[in-house]
Parts: C-alpha cells; structure tokens; sequence
C-alpha cells in the first residue's frame, strides 16, 4: 500500500464518514425544494460563497469577496491574546490558590461569586471601559478562558500526590522549587484538561463579541451576513469558527502530547492511535 | 557523623472522621550509635513507617523529641536520605533525571547530573533503563531506583522502609550485599523497616523488636556477628529463635485482648 493510501486509511477515512453524510443529506434536503433555497442554501452554494470570501474570484461574497484571511486573522489574534493572558493568569493564580491556604481564603470568594456571571452578560460593561475596538473582545475572551483554566490547575495542584512533595523535600527542595520541580509538573494533566476547555470558550466569546461590539472578523462576517440575508455566508462563517476552533484544539492537543510524553503507557488516554 | 536519638516518641493520629484517637506509637525511646545499622522488625501496621517518618520529619511526635546528630528534627532535609516504602517517583522524569533530582535542586547543568546518576544507577542494576519513565518499570525496579536516589544525597543517615520487600530472592540478597558494603565504605547510619526476621539478621548490627499496635520496643539486640552473616551459623539461627518466639508470644497477647482497636482508644484516654 503506498503512503499515501496508509496515511489515508489511518487518519482521514473514520473521520470523513459523519461530515459527509451531514453534507450530502444537506444538499439533498436543500435541493428537494422543502424550504426556500435562500434560507437553506445547499453545501455547494455555501462552498462557492465560502470560496469567493476566501480567494476573491467572482464578488459573490460582495464586499467580503477574498477578505477571509484578514477577518479569520484578526479573530484568531484576539483569540491569542485573550487566551494567552487567561493562561498565564489562571495557572499562576491557580496554583497559588492551590498552595497557600491563606491565598484561597483571601480569593477565592471573590472568584467563586464572578465565575457564575455568564461572560456575555460583561458585554455592556466591556464596551464602556474598552470602547469599540480589539480589547472588549480580548477582554471577554480572556473571561471565558480563565475559569475553566483557573479551576483545573487548583484541581490539579490540590491533588497532587502527596508523596511526592515529601520525596523532593527530602532531596532538599525549597518551597519555590516544589512549585517549579513538583507541584507545577503534576499539575500538568489537569492544567492542560483547562486549557482544552478554554480554547472552546475563547473562540465562542470571540465571536459573541465580534457580533456586537467589534467591527471586523468571522463574527462580525456572521452578523452583518445575517442583516443581508445571506444564510450561505452566515453558515460559511460557521464553518470557518468550527474549523478554526477544531485546529487551535488541535495544536493545544499536539503540545499536550509532548508535554505529558510520559504518560506514555500508563494511562487510557494513550492508547489513542 | 551523626547519631539519632529518640526520647519518649509518642504518636497519636487524631481521626476526626470516626472520632476516635488512634495511638501508633506509645513511648518509643531509641538511640542509634553513628556508623550503627539499626533495623526495626514489626509487624503490620505497628508503626514502622511513622517511627521513621519522624525521624525523617515528615511527622511530628505527638510527645517526645528526635534528634540528629545532636540537632532536634524539624522538617525534612537532604541530610537524612529516605527510600520511602512506595517508591515515590517523578512519574514525568526519566530514570536517571529521577535518581540526581537532588543535583536538579542544586541547579547542576543537564551533563553533569546525568554522568552523575549513572554511577548509582549501575550500582542499583539499571544500566540501560537510564531513559525508561516510571510507568515502564516494575515494582522492584522502581524501588531501586529510590535507593539510587537516595544514596546519591551522599547523607549521613539512610532511612529505608522496606525496600526490598518487591524483590525477588536473587536481586535482594545482591542488593543486601550491595547496601552492607555501601554502608561499610560510607560510614552512614542506617535504619532499616522491615518484617522479615532474616533480613534484619543479615544486615543490622541491631535489630529493635517492635509490638503491635501501639508500637513499643520489645526488645533492643545486639548483633555481634560476622560479616558476612552465614544464615547457617549456630548464631544467626539461636538470635532467629529467641526473635520468633518474642513475635509469637506477641501474637498471643494480641489475641488475648479480643478488640484491640478499642483497646487502643482506651489507651489513648489516659494518654491525652
Ligand atoms: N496519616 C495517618 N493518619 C492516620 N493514621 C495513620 C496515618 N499513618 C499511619 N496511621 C496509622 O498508624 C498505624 C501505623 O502505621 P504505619 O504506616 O507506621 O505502619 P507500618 O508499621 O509501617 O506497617 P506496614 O508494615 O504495613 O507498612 C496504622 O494503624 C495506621 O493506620
Ligand atoms: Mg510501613
């Protein structure tokens, strides 16, 4: 069998099935004439709209014909920066909880009360303090990132094998390094479950923001589409969120696996192919 | 060199779950001369660990007081060497980043600590495992590789619980021999859990018989043997009878009090 067919036969086939039977039932009910063509447009119609948006080869996107890259940049980049301030934040101030017993008293009130508020209902305020522009979608990403985050790093410093601080304290270690050599390390598994969970509420509250408050990317792209009746636009935005959301998980997943390599073996999980 | 001294420990572990007070150890008074190999024989659940994880300071005594070399206890520290009786590995380190984690501490470079590791990971038996993760070793490798680590703090006190109760009959008489002669050139203290009444005749040159719950000494015996122990000897075998049959008069008096729990909780009433 040549490469090709492997890499075909490993990967893509299992994954294919669902998507393509989704598709063809589409086009199929679409065509059938149940609904008007305009609010169900078939798969091919999206495609050439989500084509035109992309490369810019016949206008029928209009005004968006060939400004995909930009507008899918420019979610990705408040994407990365929510998400990444979320990161740090949440791990630093996770494990901190985690740890010192004083620091939870003095927070983690606070935290509990603010992780109820949905992130979208920040919205107004997000706009009054940050106007119209980058920061309140940043902001309200970096809000929906940063519990889950948060929560799955105190879990994970909390159960951290006792035994093990003991084994590190024994060769020596202060408490900054049982943070650093141990407490983070074991964290890890846990940490990374929050940061899987945060990337989905980051690309969502993107888009939520983009739909109000920011006048550029896929969510804006949705919206605007949504007031010009052109639902093959709107569910080409769809799509492009779904696999831009699928692909960031995706990286996240990859750095996971050379992160935790050690788990090699030892757990469920790792039998994955 | 340092010598350990232990006045009057008593330990009582509060329950708040069942409300009720157990009592682990009941005025254990032990002093182990520096350079002397002291092993602790008792049965399960007398007490072994948490004697020596006083003397580690992972634990407080509730009464009494541990000192080394001269020095009263408080906390753990790099000086008093611990082969803990699960190994306790960094399951996220390879073998040999596991035996010089003490060298990571210290901020040694990465070529350092690995040529570093390898003396005492041949001396364990592990050449060719340096890379492994803990999830790919067996029980008895692991535990190995906790006394590699622990011998590579170079302490003046080696505390070992257990160790070789995974092994195999070959791998732990060659790592008894190993230890004998480990402690013979460093001139370290050693103490030694154990339950096996051979082991703790092969390498002591004391051997504490411990009672059960609460753990007591028993009786504290000097080994005068020759080294290497000849488990054959008329010695050896007259030191195994009398210990057997204080294990067995033991077990009888532990049967005579039908309910030893509440026997322990009584205890403790009048202790608290
Ligand atoms: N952290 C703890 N909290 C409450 N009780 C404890 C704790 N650690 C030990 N104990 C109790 O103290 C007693 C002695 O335990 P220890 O672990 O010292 O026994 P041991 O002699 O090492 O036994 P083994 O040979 O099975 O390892 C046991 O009854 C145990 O239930
Ligand atoms: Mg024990």
């Amino acid at each position: 069998m040549t490469a090709i067919g492997k890499i075909w036969e490993r990967f893509a086939w299992e994954r294919a099935v669902v998507p393509l039977v989704i598709l063809v039932a589409w086009e199929a009910v679409s065509r059938s004439g149940l609904l008007p063509a305009a609010l169900l447009p078939p798969p091919t119609v999206v495609l050439h709209a989500w084509g035109d948006w992309v490369f810019g080869f016949d206008e029928t996107a209009q005004a968006n014909s060939g400004r995909w890259f930009a507008d899918a940049l420019s979610s990705a980049m408040r994407v990365a920066a929510g998400y990444a301030i979320a990161a740090a934040s949440g791990i630093l101030l996770g494990i901190a909880i985690g740890w010192w017993r004083w620091v939870e008293r003095t927070v983690e009130p606070t935290i509990q009360m603010l992780r109820p508020v949905p992130p979208v209902s920040w919205i107004p305020v997000a706009i009054i303090w940050f106007g119209i522009a980058n920061k309140p979608a940043i902001f309200l990403v970096f809000l929906g990132a940063f519990f889950p985050i948060l929560m799955n790093t105190i879990h994970g410093v909390k159960t951290a094998d006792r035994n093990l601080i003991r084994a590190a304290a024994m060769m020596g270690a202060t408490e900054q390094q049982l943070l650093r050599h141990v407490v983070f390390p074991a964290a890890l598994p846990s940490i990374f479950a929050g940061l899987r969970i945060g990337i989905g509420a980051a690309w969502m509250l993107t888009v939520t923001a983009e739909m109000v408050a920011v006048k550029s990317g896929l969510g804006y792209v949705l919206w605007d589409s949504y007031y010009f009746l052109r639902y093959d636009l709107v569910l080409a935005a769809m799509a492009s969120i779904g696999l831009l959301g699928y692909a960031t998980d995706g990286l996240i997943k990859l750095l996971m696996s050379v992160a935790l390599h050690w788990q090699h073996g030892s757990t469920l999980q790792s039998r994955e192919g | 060199m340092a010598s350990i001294e232990m006045k009057n420990i008593t330990k009582i572990f509060r329950d708040a779950k069942r409300k009720r007070d157990l009592l682990a150890i009941d005025d254990v008074s032990l002093s182990v001369e520096p350079n002397q190999f002291l092993c602790l024989l008792g049965s399960s659940g007398c007490g072994k660990s948490t004697l020596l994880n006083m003397i580690a300071g992972f634990e407080k005594p509730t009464g009494g007081s541990v000192t080394v070399g001269g020095k009263p206890v408080d906390g753990p520290g790099a000086d008093r060497g611990m082969v803990f009786q699960q190994a306790n590995l960094m399951p996220w380190l390879p073998v040999w980043e596991n035996v010089a984690f003490h060298l990571r501490l210290k901020g040694w470079r990465k070529a350092d600590r690995r040529a570093a590791a390898q003396e005492y990971i041949d001396m364990v038996g592990l050449r060719g495992f340096e890379n492994h993760f803990p999830a790919e070793l067996s029980g008895g490798m692991s535990q190995r590789v906790g006394i590699a680590r622990a011998l590579l703090l170079n302490p003046q006190v080696i505390l070992m619980d257990e160790p070789f109760a995974a092994l195999d009959a070959q791998t732990k008489m060659d790592m008894q021999e190993e230890l004998v002669a480990i402690w013979q050139k460093q001139r370290c203290t050693i103490v030694f859990v154990t339950h096996s009444v051979d082991e703790a005749l092969v390498l002591g040159t004391q051997v504490a018989v411990l009672t059960s719950r609460p753990g007591r000494v028993r009786e504290l015996i000097d080994l005068d043997l020759p080294r290497p122990r000849d488990i054959t000897s008329q010695q050896f075998n007259d030191h195994k009878r009398h210990i057997l049959n204080l294990i067995r008069e033991e077990g009888m008096q532990q049967r005579k009090e039908t309910k030893p729990d509440s026997v322990a909780a009584s205890r403790q009433g009048a202790a608290a």
